[in-house]
């Protein structure tokens, strides 16, 4: 038994090694493009190099394994903006469903899909362009601010607040959209499902800033959010301030969303917030190791669902939640130790 | 001595329906108060006004001398809240991580010291589930995850534990177990305030009783309580109170 929780855990420490190799050379690259497109003489220059280098290898390495698509760099700016998505949505997926709050990533979705309808308006109306995401995450951080002041002011049961900002919401952004004749050139399919080729280089950086953004808070401030998550009443009686963590919670959610709607597109950016965590829950033997596994599930999700994405020309939104709920479905099949388990979940 | 709780004058409503009108009580360092009262008297938000969670219509409350809203020393109270033994039940949290979190006050956002690990380590000795302690606490009996809840205030140093009808959903021998814990703890000089249904449990332990109905109806000993109508007068009807000997 002991022999087997250590190789158990030494699996996941090698996974999660992976992980943060791959997440360290996602963020190299998103530096040295960045670093190449805005960078001043010499640093422009590294930057320049140290993309090509990464891309190279890339390419070299994907070879070996029978692909040629890591010589693109749009190919590139979606692979990273994936591996960060595995990492950051499963983190903070793990507080939201202990806190029965999966649905709470769908809603800031579809706020910040209101976001974008209204950055399209005002793009059309004024033609001044603007990077599509800078107005969906200013509406996701206020509609997070929106769940939480309705979740704290109103009588009323959790996912009722919830519910009416999902479809309030919704329904925003589709009269906006048909305000504006459905903004010609505009694949609003790409917004709902995702699409392999939609990760701009800015997208890229802002998931890139924003994990960053993330994955810090999380690791400053892990007790308070997971002492908040079990026992929120003797949290405050321990005088942690809930009400701040409440809102760090929702605003990192709306963080996520937004970076990951580039991949996952709208109707699924919640799945990878809910999925993975779900199918640690299941076999994972502490709090600490269904974090890590999370993200391994997140993280082997989003690569296989590229994986197949990519050459399909799929959109990944569906692809990598069907691995995820896949991984799901063998964690309970394993968890319960009968694999004919997998037909009654 | 100073008390460890002084509440004056204290009410509070639900809208148009009072829980609390004008309750006084103070409950000195070392003392087991037992806070009784038929469902829906006033015993939760009460303890809920104590302890913070709630902010009285009127009055004030001092917690270990120092006002509530001034009050620092989070750490020194711990709280076992009503139906805590459901809480965890889809959380794969173990043992060790819930005893754990009675330092997080300590440590804020830094890392667990060694004085924090030997803390919890000394706090699950002292109820006895160190060997619980790599269990998740969604496989423990509901005593077992009581004592879990202890051995968390316990670590975090606390010198008053508050409990709200802890043993709901406990079998007998366990809570005859819990409450001999109690007991000990309460000897060793933490403050106890036990909300609890059954008054024989409460009349057989605890050096005080308070007896709630939205009004607090006698405060003393249980002596004293057994010798006045209070518990008629705030159950509304002639009752006994049954003893428990072991």
């Amino acid at each position: 038994m002991a022999v087997r929780r250590t190789a158990r855990r030494g699996l996941v420490r090698v996974g999660v090694g992976v992980t943060a190799l791959l997440a360290v050379v996602s963020g190299l690259y998103l530096l040295a493009t960045f670093a190449e497109a805005y960078g001043p003489g010499t640093i422009g220059g590294l930057g320049a190099t140290l993309a090509t280098t990464l891309v190279d290898t890339g390419h070299l390495l994907g070879r070996l394994v029978g692909t040629d698509l890591l010589r693109f760099r749009f190919v590139w700016n979606s692979l990273a903006t994936g591996v960060l998505i595995g990492i950051v949505a499963p983190l903070v997926g793990t507080y939201l469903v202990h806190r029965e709050m999966a649905l709470i990533g769908e809603t800031l979705a579809h706020t910040a899909f209101a976001g974008v309808a209204f950055g399209l308006f005002f793009a059309a109306s004024t033609g001044w362009s603007t990077p599509i995401l800078l107005p969906a995450l200013i509406a996701g951080i206020l509609g997070a601010f929106a769940v939480q002041w309705l979740t704290e002011h109103t009588d009323t049961y959790g996912d009722v607040p919830i519910a009416i900002m999902l479809t309030g919401s919704f329904a925003v952004g589709t009269i906006v959209i048909s305000i504006g004749g459905g903004f010609s050139g505009l694949n609003i399919e790409s917004f709902l499902f995702g699409n392999v080729g939609f990760v701009t280089p800015s997208g890229a950086w802002l998931m890139g800033a924003l994990s960053a953004v993330v994955v810090a808070v999380i690791a400053a401030r892990h007790k308070q959010l997971l002492f908040i998550t079990f026992d929120e009443q003797a949290a405050r009686v321990a005088q942690l301030d809930v009400g701040l963590h409440n809102t760090l919670l929702v605003v990192l959610t709306s963080f996520v969303v937004v970076g990951a709607m580039q991949v996952l597109g709208i109707i699924l950016v919640a799945a990878l917030l809910v999925v993975p965590v779900a199918a640690a829950t299941q076999i994972a033997a502490d709090f600490r190791e269904s974090m890590y596994l999370g993200v391994l599930f997140g993280e082997l999700s989003v690569l296989l669902g590229l994986s197949v994405a990519f050459p399909l020309n799929a959109p990944p939104g569906g692809t990598i939640v069907v691995v995820a709920i896949g991984i799901y479905a063998l964690s309970v099949a394993a968890a319960t130790g009968d694999f004919r388990a997998l037909s009654t979940h | 001595m100073t008390d460890a709780v002084r509440i004056e004058n204290v009410s509070f409503s639900y809208g148009e329906a009072p829980a609390l009108r004008d309750v006084s009580l103070t409950i000195a360092e070392g003392e087991f108060l037992g806070l009784i009262g038929p469902n829906g008297s006033g015993k939760t938000t009460l303890l809920s006004v104590m302890l913070g969670l709630v902010e009285p219509d009127e009055g004030s409350v001092e917690l270990f001398g120092e006002p509530i809203e001034s009050f620092e020393d989070g750490h020194r109270i711990g709280y076992v809240s009503q139906k805590s033994t459901e809480k965890g039940t889809a959380m794969p949290v173990t043992v060790e991580e819930v005893v754990e979190m009675g330092r997080y006050p300590h440590v804020g956002s830094g890392r667990l010291r060694e004085e924090d690990h030997q803390a919890v380590e000394a706090a699950m000795a002292r109820v006895d589930i160190t060997d619980l302690a790599d269990r998740k606490l969604n496989t423990l009996s509901g005593g077992q995850r009581q004592r879990a809840f202890i051995a968390r205030a316990l670590a975090s140093d606390a010198d008053l534990l508050a409990l709200d009808e802890p043993t709901v959903g406990v079998d007998a021998e366990s809570r005859d177990r819990f409450y001999g814990l109690l007991d000990e703890l309460n000897s060793e000089g933490i403050t106890i305030v036990l909300i609890e249904h059954d008054i024989g449990v409460v009349t057989d332990r605890a050096s005080r009783i308070a007896c709630l109905n939205t009004e607090l109806y006698h405060h003393g000993d249980p002596e004293s309580f057994h010798e006045s109508d209070a518990l008629e007068r705030a159950y509304g009807s002639t009752g006994q109170v049954v003893g428990h000997h072991h």
